[in-house]
């Protein structure tokens, strides 16, 4: 397997995208922990960043990615080569650039400048994002043969994710607010791998208190030991499940 | 070798195998011919395992295709468009493809990489080659390992002729080591010295799987370009068996 990963690593790094990504990233990390006196205010700046900006990257660049090494593909289904191997090794391929940039970029800074509780939980987070919003691309590109349609389909699911599921949650916390939710919005939760990111690094940061009576829920539940398995299974649900519903497709596919 | 039973397969209205049943047995070589978009390649992909049949079955060497990819080992197997990684190099393509299949250097066959000149090419990204050195590329790689098995899908398509006498060349001496080939070809005075059999598809359909020497008797043509042409203006009007057409030809000489 990481046989055939080596050489869509090897592919990846001659485009030099990864290494401008891994650039932008250390950057910007480094000049916010530079410009912030207090650290934790600089971690929560990076928190958007790795909120909204890791997804992005992870599902355009895996996409892109995907469609362009439609010839290597192809060129190893005629080997004796099974295609859920083939897709595995594209996945691990494009995991592992995109995870280095992240680890260089923004893991180096976090390590020199904060290295506690939080800057570890925004280290998780963003790992486990990349993970999950690859995954997702994979199930976008291998679902649509059509190149525009594909990345259409990642950019509509990063606008989902990051801005509209914001906007349902609100509403319907409006529209039931007469009804205890607590457990609910815990439930809502899980079903978006960012919104997940964002309450479990926020509830490691003083700012819970802000929240009132949802927060010292939360703060209850993710500030356990319980809250970050919750939190590790539920983003490796979000991690397997495209993914095995891609190889699924991906067997099944004509090419 | 290869066995074919009742396989269909359909691209949305269009029906591109239709209940194709055949056996392919080795040291024959096989030219697929047909029109365009009759299938052919279809049928390639699908002893490949690169297209899934709706239905039937397929087995290479008594392996189901839908199984264990290892039987695919035994292939070798030349696309009619070579796409490979645009930033590859082709020495690395080569080094790629001896890694996958877990080749010896002294097992591989070098004949083709040696008479195309490849070696001379190998610091050259793949994607700055001309379609005929792709072409040529593909031819290599398909030989590269000696297969029981060999597929080649238009393979002289975009070839100067001194390359495309090497591959014939290649292709006969591959024949005479008891192999099994497969040849899809529009040029058919290619196919006309190295092939033993004819299978003639149009629509999805298997019109017949017939040796040559039959083929020459029933058209009374000795040229397999003229003998093809024959059948083809026979199914353009009736798509009856061949032999069926061709007697009822004999039968009205008779009378007048």
């Amino acid at each position: 397997m990481l046989k055939l990963s080596r050489y869509v690593l090897y592919d990846i790094l001659r485009n030099k995208i990864v290494i401008a990504y891994t650039l932008f990233l250390f950057i910007v990390s480094f000049s916010m922990f530079r410009m912030e006196e207090n650290s934790s205010k600089a971690i929560l700046s990076l928190l958007n960043i790795v909120l909204i900006v890791l997804p992005l990257i992870s599902l355009i660049f895996t996409t892109i990615h995907y469609y362009n090494s439609y010839e290597f593909i192809e060129l190893m289904l005629s080997q004796p080569l099974s295609r859920t191997r083939i897709l595995l090794s594209e996945f691990g391929g494009v995991c592992i650039s995109l995870l280095s940039a992240f680890w260089i970029g923004v893991g180096v800074p976090v390590l020199l400048f904060s290295a506690d509780e939080t800057g570890f939980a925004l280290l998780f987070t963003g790992t486990a994002l990349t993970i999950v919003f690859t995954s997702i691309a994979f199930l976008a590109s291998v679902r649509s043969k059509d190149k525009a349609r594909g990345i259409g389909f990642a950019l509509l699911l990063w606008f989902y994710f990051a801005l509209i599921y914001d906007g349902l949650v609100l509403l319907i916390l409006f529209a039931f607010s007469d009804y205890p939710m607590e457990k609910f919005t815990l439930l809502l939760s899980a079903l978006n791998p960012i919104d997940l990111g964002r309450i479990f690094i926020m509830l490691k940061m003083d700012i819970s208190a802000l929240m009132g009576y949802t927060g010292a829920l939360y703060k209850d539940f993710f500030g356990s030991g319980k809250g970050v398995l919750f939190t590790t299974v539920i983003m490796l649900l979000w991690a397997t499940i495209p993914l095995w519903l891609a190889i699924r497709s991906f067997r099944r596919k004509d090419m | 070798m290869i066995r074919i039973e009742h396989i269909n397969k359909k691209f949305r209205r269009l029906q591109a195998l239709d209940n194709i049943s055949a056996n392919f047995y080795k040291g024959q070589v096989i030219s697929l011919i047909g029109p365009n978009g009759s299938g052919k390649t279809t049928l390639i992909k699908s002893i490949l395992g690169m297209v899934k049949p709706d239905s039937g079955k397929i087995f290479v060497k008594d392996q189901p295709v839908n199984g264990d990819p290892a039987y695919r080992s035994d292939i070798g197997y030349m696309p009619q468009i070579g796409r490979y990684p645009d930033n590859m190099k082709v020495g690395q393509l080569f080094d790629m493809m001896k890694k996958i299949r877990n080749a010896d250097e002294k097992e591989t066959d070098n004949d083709l990489v040696l008479q195309f000149n490849i070696p001379a090419i190998y610091e050259k990204p793949m994607r700055t080659l001309s379609g005929g050195t792709r072409q040529k590329v593909s031819a290599a790689l398909a030989f590269l390992f000696s297969p029981a098995i060999l597929i080649l899908d238009e393979p002289t398509a975009g070839l100067d002729p001194l390359s495309s006498e090497i591959l014939k060349e290649k292709i006969i001496y591959e024949k005479k080591k008891n192999k099994l080939i497969l040849i899809t070809s529009h040029v058919l005075s290619d196919l006309e010295e190295l092939t033993t059999h004819i299978m003639y598809l149009q629509e999805g359909k298997m019109q017949f799987l017939k040796d040559l020497e039959t083929l020459q008797e029933e058209t009374d043509e000795i040229k397999l370009s003229k003998a093809i042409a024959k059948v083809m203006r026979g199914y353009e009007t009736d798509n009856k068996w061949i032999d069926q057409i061709f007697l009822a030809e004999k039968k009205d000489e008779r009378i007048y």
